[in-house]
């Protein structure tokens, strides 16, 4: 079977977030980047299918040329390819950027690959739109689910499990299908070094889709209040006792 | 209450900023030396502030080839051992070429001569039986150190944190951020932070890669760049399932510039190989933007790729594993300088700033220890001259400057550094009025404080011939690399004819006024009050007694009294004069370095050249030696002093900067119906000064032997006060520990029956391998190597315990691990050539 993993490139958070002076964008000046932590799982669950059942897996990104880092890492932890949709660096909305996915999908079907399942995350970590995986099914014309926290295969059907309040709906699809699945779905792997070094050497195949103008139009961002890291000193060497077990004591642990 | 929420104290008598390794010992040490009320803040919380102490690998391998750094490593060890947080696990420096299996011998022999035993080259055999996932096919060869360990430097920092909490000397203060700090009158008066203000005398900036920022808010220069060190950590490894702790020695991949070590169930591998990536002090996150901590900066995978296979080249077994996985990666936040050395010491812009910065785990606590010895005491047990902030020209502490040479510096970390080795980066800087002629005659330039200086001068290659088997020549690349026999013939032409040696890098100060003869006797040994006209050359002595300096001061009148030093050290004179001048202003000190340029010319004909162009009386009774006064030469006033460095007759001759292509002119004109050349600092520095028996600061002569030992305490002592009298009283008395001797290498020839000329720092041994200590338990080593082309053997310099300085004694020398026959020929400073100094003295 053929899967293909769509991945976005990400600022990796910790700290408190610093915008730039526009407010357009993240201050980007000090932080690594990363694969969205929900496609992180999509990649890891693309990569153990095909070692249980065999197949293809393929990664894809729009983003801009830095993003190959990003497809690197993917590939590093066992993805066969890399699909580059080279952007400007600019942010695509959702319908842009599924369109671009779509089209990239068509182009690999022109060219003989058609995929049985397609994962994406969730919701990018940035922009969190949740959009685009549906709108790459609804172009496509196949089944979605979302919010999918467990995956099995069983022959042409897939059986997901999406995270509802207070317990999961289980869907079964026929396959082809999308699924856009969150954290905990698995434990991704670390990458091994052969791993690392495979990944330079596997085939990344890049191509610069067009902009679309865009129609949702950012304002600017704001940080939510209380954002980025919160650290309390309770107190220190024996002192500290009495706070640290009311702490344990709100957060339900004792 | 907790400690954080306290406020500061009003006043402290000594405020440490930066609670890493270097603050933390820094305070224990002080208040071990009596020094309370400290106040030691930090920005980020305790115990890990954010800084590079935190991130640090942690890990010590004693030998450097830096004397100076060894023994602060040695010393750090001996901490680390005592506060109970060192694991000895032993290293091992592994060799994939044979260039650096050589170099490991270099480094056998440095262990030897700075005393850290047992060391021992390994076979790859041997290396695999330590360190069984090694690939031995992949290496020659390997240096053991088993004295090698990895210590916890957080731990160790808090141990030395509360143990002067507990000596009730201290005051802690995390979480607060230093907003100012107040000079008056030159010196510091107080911080500002976000906690309050503390006055304080002395402040001390132990703030590592942020130590420029924080020196800046003072108005002085830290002159360092943080640069980053990639490391990842790969696990769980399968061989290590059981491991607790470090269990297998660390590993150096020396070729490769990185490290792989063993630390729990995981294996850190580390890289000085990739590009060098330099940041800016002020572009470090905040403790509040960043991602893990403000010195742990992403790791940028693409630049160390390249390492990653040379990892798993040598270690298939583990790195090569698919079940390992790399967890953890870094760009690593550290500290770089110009020249390699930490910053340490007062600050010379700001008196009571003081700088404790550029240094890594492996030095910490010793740095800790030394600094505060110079703070109570004013010295060192450990020299650290080298590593002295006042080093530092003007233009060595440009931003650009120091960015340039840690780049180019950081892929020589684990290189193999030749010690003659020249920058390639931001040369060019200070260019003698001598320069355009000395290009002219083909020199070739080494830089001394940024000043280039020729070497030697390729159009003397005809000198060869001249001389024919009297120049020695060196079969060996390594000894021949940095280095021509055309020194040699220099040499030889210099004692046969005359030679004119561009000194212009001289550092030069004028000390004026009605209190300046106070000030240059309080600090020299020798007798400084003379008649005017008289050059003397004297040591100037630590409170120990110990070497500061040695230099020449001119007294040109009853309140004038021009100092002359060396280049290398002469911007840490000139601030050890600062801090002696009085403080009611009744003396000056004057920076001419930059106004005088100093020809100098030597040899049997060096009076009959410059009696040629002067109508001045320069006959040995007209210009005694010693004297310094204004004669002219052509149509220039020159300032000639009749001294000598080569052991020869002659003068260094000093016109004022803008004069100087002439009077090079004149000298040449006149010099050349008797055959005068050009020679360079291979002759100056080396083989004339050898030859004398002179000795040179920061070889022979430091901090950590005294005048006695030297061999230079004259027969009487001065009545006057001066720093270090009563410890050379002391001296004076006692039997030395040490004699300072030279020796001659009696075969050379290895078991190759190559040639091979020793080049300094190899360590002395009886005929059967045997180190030599003297009583203070320091090792005999070669403190200068060089030619003696006139005596026609190699000369070696070395301090003996006096049972070996027996002139005739037969020693051994060892080098690139081989032993070489050598005899003691000299005890004491009588020169090997001209003894009865005939010549200087004609």
């Amino acid at each position: 079977m053929n899967i293909l993993v769509a991945v976005k490139r990400v600022p990796m958070t910790g700290g408190r977030i610093v915008l730039r002076d526009d407010r357009q964008e993240i201050d980007t000046r000090h932080l690594g980047f990363t694969i969205s932590p929900h496609e992180e799982c999509a990649a890891e669950e693309a990569v153990r299918l095909i070692e249980a059942h065999g197949g293809s897996s393929t990664v894809l990104t729009l983003g801009p040329p830095e993003a190959e880092e990003q497809l690197r890492d993917a590939l590093a932890v066992g993805v066969d390819r890399a699909l580059h949709l080279v952007s400007d660096g600019e942010e695509w909305d959702p319908q842009a950027t599924a369109a671009a996915i779509v089209a990239a999908i068509a182009a690999e079907r022109d060219a003989g690959t058609r995929y049985d399942l397609i994962l994406f995350g969730n919701e990018s970590a940035d922009a969190a739109n949740f959009q685009v995986a549906m709108r790459v099914a609804a172009a496509l014309a196949l089944p979605c689910v979302s919010g999918v926290k467990a995956i099995s295969l069983d022959g042409g059907r897939i059986r997901c499990e999406q995270e509802v309040g207070g317990g999961r709906d289980v869907y079964e699809l026929e396959l082809p299908a999308v699924v856009a699945v969150k954290e905990g779905l698995n434990l991704p792997r670390y990458p091994s070094v052969p791993g690392r070094l495979r990944a330079k050497r596997k085939p990344l195949e890049a191509s610069s889709p067009q902009r679309p103008g865009a129609r949702l139009r950012k304002l600017e961002l704001a940080l939510p209040p209380g954002s980025g890291k919160q650290a309390r000193i309770l107190g220190s060497g024996a002192d500290a006792a009495g706070a640290v077990v009311e702490v344990l004591a709100e957060l339900g642990l004792l | 209450m907790s400690a954080e929420a306290r406020a500061l104290p009003g006043r402290a008598n000594v405020v440490i900023i930066g609670a890493g390794i270097v603050g933390n010992s820094l305070v224990h040490h002080l208040a071990r030396l009596g020094t309370s009320e400290l106040v030691l803040i930090d920005k980020g919380p305790l115990p890990n502030p954010g800084g590079s102490t935190g991130h640090a690998s942690n890990f010590i391998f004693p030998v450097d080839h830096s004397r100076e750094m060894t023994d602060l490593t040695l010393e750090s060890v001996r901490q680390y051992r005592e506060l109970g947080v060192f694991t000895e696990c032993g290293g091992i420096e592994v060799a994939r070429t044979p260039e650096r299996m050589a170099e490991l011998t270099r480094r056998v022999a440095s262990a030897k001569s700075w005393g850290v035993e047992p060391v021992a080259l390994l076979t790859p055999a041997q290396v695999r039986a330590l360190v069984p996932y090694i690939d031995e096919s992949v290496i020659l060869g390997g240096f053991h150190t088993p004295g090698a360990g990895v210590v916890d430097s957080l731990q160790a920092g808090t141990l030395m944190r509360e143990a002067a909490q507990s000596a009730g000397a201290l005051t802690v203060s995390p979480n607060t951020e230093v907003l100012a700090i107040d000079v008056e009158g030159g010196r510091v008066r107080r911080v500002r932070t976000t906690r309050g203000d503390v006055e304080a005398e002395r402040i001390v900036i132990c703030c590592g890669v942020w130590s420029p920022r924080i020196a800046r808010m003072a108005g002085a220069c830290i002159p360092l760049t943080p640069a980053v060190h990639q490391m990842i950590d790969i696990g769980p490894v399968p061989r290590f399932a059981t491991s607790v702790g470090v269990e297998f020695p660390i590993v150096r991949d020396m070729d490769t510039n990185m490290y792989e070590r063993q630390e729990g169930g995981s294996l850190e591998i580390g890289s000085y190989a990739h590009r060098p990536i330099l940041h800016d002090p002020d572009e470090i996150p905040s403790i509040e933007e960043s991602a893990s901590s403000p010195t742990e900066l992403p790791f940028t995978q693409a630049d160390f790729e390249p390492q990653l296979e040379h990892a798993l080249e040598l270690m298939p077994e583990i790195v090569g594993d698919e079940s390992v996985g790399v967890k953890y990666a870094i760009n690593g936040l550290l500290s770089l300088t110009a020249d390699g050395l930490p910053l340490l010491g007062e600050t010379p812009e700001v008196r009571g700033l003081w700088s404790a910065a550029a240094v890594w785990i492996k030095e910490g606590p010793g740095v800790g220890k030394t600094v505060a010895e110079l703070m109570v005491e004013g010295s060192s047990e450990i020299d650290v001259h080298g590593a002295d902030i006042a080093r530092m020209h003007d233009q060595q502490r440009s931003r650009s400057h120091v960015r340039a040479r840690a780049a180019e510096g950081f892929n020589k970390m684990y290189g193999i550094v030749h010690p003659a080795e020249q920058w390639e980066s931001d040369r060019n800087v200070r260019l003698s009025p001598f320069h355009a002629r000395e290009r002219e005659l083909g020199a070739v330039f080494y830089e001394v404080g940024g000043w280039e200086r020729p070497h030697w001068y390729g159009s003397n290659a005809a000198l060869l011939e001249e001389f024919g088997e009297r120049v020695s020549t060196r079969e060996s690349e390594w000894e021949s690399r940095w280095w021509s026999p055309i020194i040699n013939a220099e040499h030889l032409a210099l004692r046969e004819r005359a030679a004119m040696v561009d000194l212009s890098a001289f550092a030069i100060f004028d000390i004026t006024g009605p209190g300046a003869l106070e000030v240059v006797q309080g600090l020299a040994l020798r007798q400084m009050d003379v008649a005017v006209g008289r050059a003397v050359y004297t040591p100037l002595l630590t409170h120990a007694g110990c070497f500061r300096s040695d230099l020449t001061i001119m007294r040109l009148d009853e309140q004038l009294f021009r100092v002359v030093t060396g280049a290398a050290h002469g911007m840490a004179d000139r601030k050890w004069f600062c801090d002696h001048l009085p403080a009611d202003g009744s003396a000056q000190l004057h920076d001419q370095t930059s106004a005088w340029c100093t020809l100098g010319i030597w040899g049997p004909r060096a009076r009959d050249i410059l009696q040629s162009a002067s109508g001045d009386d320069l006959s040995h009774e007209g210009f005694p030696f010693a004297r310094a006064r204004t004669i002219e030469l052509g149509s220039l006033p020159v300032l000639a002093s009749r001294i000598s460095y080569v052991g020869d007759l002659g003068w260094e001759l000093y016109v004022p900067i803008e004069q100087g292509a002439r009077l090079w002119d004149i000298v040449a004109e006149a010099g050349a119906p008797h055959g005068v050349i050009a020679a360079g600092i291979g002759v100056y520095g080396t083989t004339g000064r050898l030859e004398k028996c002179y000795r040179a600061f920061g070889f022979e002569l430091d901090g950590e032997h005294d005048v006695v030992e030297a061999g230079m305490a004259s027969a009487k002592l001065k009545d006057e006060a001066f720093v270090g009298r009563q410890a050379h009283l002391r001296h004076r008395e006692e039997e030395p520990a040490a004699i300072l001797c030279t020796l001659t290498v009696d075969d050379h020839t290895s078991a190759s029956g190559v040639k091979r000329y020793m080049l300094g720092n190899e360590p002395i041994l009886t005929r059967d391998g045997a180190a030599l200590l003297d009583r203070k338990g320091r090792r005999s080593f070669v403190t200068s190597a060089g030619a003696g082309p006139s005596i026609g053997r190699h000369i070696l310099m070395s301090y003996m315990p006096p049972e070996h300085a027996v002139a005739g004694a037969q020693l051994a020398v060892e080098y690139m691990g081989e032993r070489y026959p050598c005899t003691v020929a000299v005890v004491g400073s009588t020169p090997l050539f001209d003894p009865d100094n005939t010549r200087i003295r004609s």
